[in-house]
């Protein structure tokens, strides 16, 4: 039951109790149940938006993706290194990566200055940073499996026999 | 409907005349200019069709595959098709004589019916039924013959009720499940009586498939695995409604080499063949779509749900449809008939739905609500509903 929830919820954080409980049959205190137990597991980790912020006035956000090569400390392997850069409010994701480099951080900052400063101020600094590569993002197509444009969905015949 | 009179009436075939023409043609028309409309009223799903599909056919086009197919359809086509049957339901057809790629089950209906019926030959249908039975056995000169079925039988049909419309005319028995417009479907017992009674009056039996897949609760049976029917029986099937594919119109009939011999015969003079980038994105369904049939089949079930619910709770009394994407609530809480409650539905909350009197006699009271729509858009039907049936309740 617990996975039938949360395929409703990550589509869709605004399903109420009571219409989860009517699709996946189970009454709506049941739903609540399970979903304070998911919160409290941290299964679910919170109920977020998903923002065009190209289309909101006078916002500005520059994203940046950074690889970052580290030499892996010899008890805590990258866990440790990880998590100090990932204290950073500005790193939005960070997971570690096969290939050729080891860390792969979503920075999301006001200016490509902020991003700049965070990457030779705080970055380069942490023990273990070996090399950086900084790609701004030009344009975002698609997150969280949402495509940013072109949201004018299916077009359908309104009446079909 | 009272068309004008006009010189050209005259060149009109009887045949054209002797159908009529929808019964909710005027929905049409009166959607033109409305904006704001949710409309329960589709009969697709709101899915666009995988992009693994759809690329498979821009990819043939890309290599200039752009050519007419064997009438039968591309052999891989039915190759496949021949193993989905026999993986699903444990039926084995040849792909060479016993299956033929059709535009739809809509040419393959029509095909059947031509391909068996002579003037005056009775085939028997329910009612209420999908709009389209009745015209193609009228489109072949044949006579539908109706069997009433209801809400307290869940529209399911009985054996016994069909036996009782058999005459020295009958050629064959129509039957659609999961049903459009009503969500029933059979349980096995059911179609094994119903298979009883067609052999042992030596009638053919068409099963119309296409919302097999959409089926919630249990298994669907496919009519021609049922023990000893198989030699009199015509399947159709398709990919319109499993994989959203309704817009490349392919589909597949299934029967006895004589059958589909005559059938492709007509085909091959009047269709050719169903388009080639059609039958290739039918080949990458069968190949790789399974999973996204699961996955939209999931999420119509709780669509489903909500909306049964939500008629029950503003007093639209609602059977529970184990199939296809259709419910099929009465509305004679409200007094109205419901061509008038689709009217006036429409001009008084902006909701779309079809009048049940559009299926047949038996679909007077009811309303066929898609629920193929978004949840949010489910819930707003719902709300303006439940305004319109409390103004007119009686």
């Amino acid at each position: 039951m617990l996975k039938d929830i949360l395929k409703i919820l990550e589509n869709d954080a605004h399903a109420s109790e009571k219409q989860i409980a009517t699709m996946v049959g189970v009454s709506a205190a049941e739903v609540t149940n399970v979903i304070k137990q998911a919160e409290k597991d941290r299964v679910i980790l919170k109920y977020k938006t998903v923002v065009n912020w190209d289309k909101a006035d006078g916002d500005e956000h520059v994203w940046a993706l950074i690889e970052v090569k580290v030499k892996p400390e010899p008890e805590a392997g990258f866990d440790a290194i990880a998590s100090r850069v990932a204290r950073y409010e500005q790193v939005r994701s960070l997971y570690l990566a096969s290939g050729t480099y080891d860390l792969l951080l979503v920075v999301v900052d006001k200016s490509e200055h902020k991003v700049a400063d965070f990457v030779s101020q705080n970055l380069a600094h942490i023990d273990g940073v070996q090399a950086t590569v900084t790609h701004f993002v030009l344009k975002r197509y698609k997150d969280d499996g949402e495509l940013l444009d072109g949201g004018e969905g299916v077009k359908r015949q309104q009446v079909v026999l | 409907m009272t068309a004008k009179k006009s010189p050209l009436d005259k060149f009109i075939s009887k045949r054209a005349n002797n159908v009529s023409p929808s019964g909710i043609r005027k929905f049409f028309d009166l959607l033109q200019d409305m904006e704001n409309v949710i409309s329960l009223g589709v009969g697709e799903p709101d899915y666009a069709t995988p992009w693994h599909i759809s690329e498979a056919a821009v990819k043939s086009l890309e290599k200039g595959y752009t050519m007419y197919t064997s009438n039968s359809g591309i052999l891989e086509l039915r190759n496949l098709t021949s193993q989905y049957l026999k993986d699903k339901y444990g039926i084995s057809y040849k792909p060479e004589g016993e299956i033929l790629i059709t535009v739809g089950v809509s040419e393959a209906l029509d095909l059947a019916m031509r391909a068996i019926l002579n003037p005056g030959d009775e085939v028997i249908m329910t009612d209420p039924h999908y709009v389209a039975y009745d015209a193609a056995v009228i489109l072949a000169e044949g006579k539908p013959v109706m069997v009433r079925t209801s809400a307290k039988n869940n529209f399911a049909v009985e054996a016994k009720d069909i036996e009782s419309k058999i005459t020295s005319k009958t050629k064959a028995i129509l039957i659609g499940f999961p049903s459009n417009p009503t969500g029933a479907i059979m349980t096995r017992q059911k179609l094994l009586d119903l298979a009883a009674v067609a052999k042992k009056h030596n009638l053919l039996v068409i099963s119309d498939e296409i919302y097999a897949r959409l089926t919630y609760e249990g298994e669907h049976t496919c009519f021609a695995s049922l023990p000893g029917v198989k030699n009199n029986t015509i399947l159709l099937g398709g990919f319109s409604k499993a994989y959203a594919m309704t817009g490349w119109r392919v589909g597949y009939a299934v029967a006895p080499p004589e059958i589909i011999a005559a059938m492709t015969k007509i085909h091959q003079y009047t269709i050719m063949c169903a388009p080639t980038p059609a039958q290739v994105a039918a080949i990458e369904a069968l190949k790789t779509g399974e999973p996204d049939v699961v996955e939209m089949v999931e999420d119509y079930n709780r669509r489903r749900k909500v909306i049964v619910k939500g008629f029950n709770d503003i007093g639209l009394p609602c059977f529970e449809p184990k199939g296809a994407f259709y419910a099929f609530p009465s509305i004679t809480p409200t007094g109205l008939t419901s061509e008038r409650f689709s009217e006036a539905l429409l001009k008084e909350e902006k909701v779309a739905v079809v009048p049940g009197s559009a299926f047949g006699k038996c679909g007077e009271g009811f309303i066929r609500c898609c629920y193929a729509t978004s949840l949010a858009e489910i819930e707003e039907a719902l709300n303006r509903m439940e305004r319109f049936v409390k103004k007119h309740k009686k």
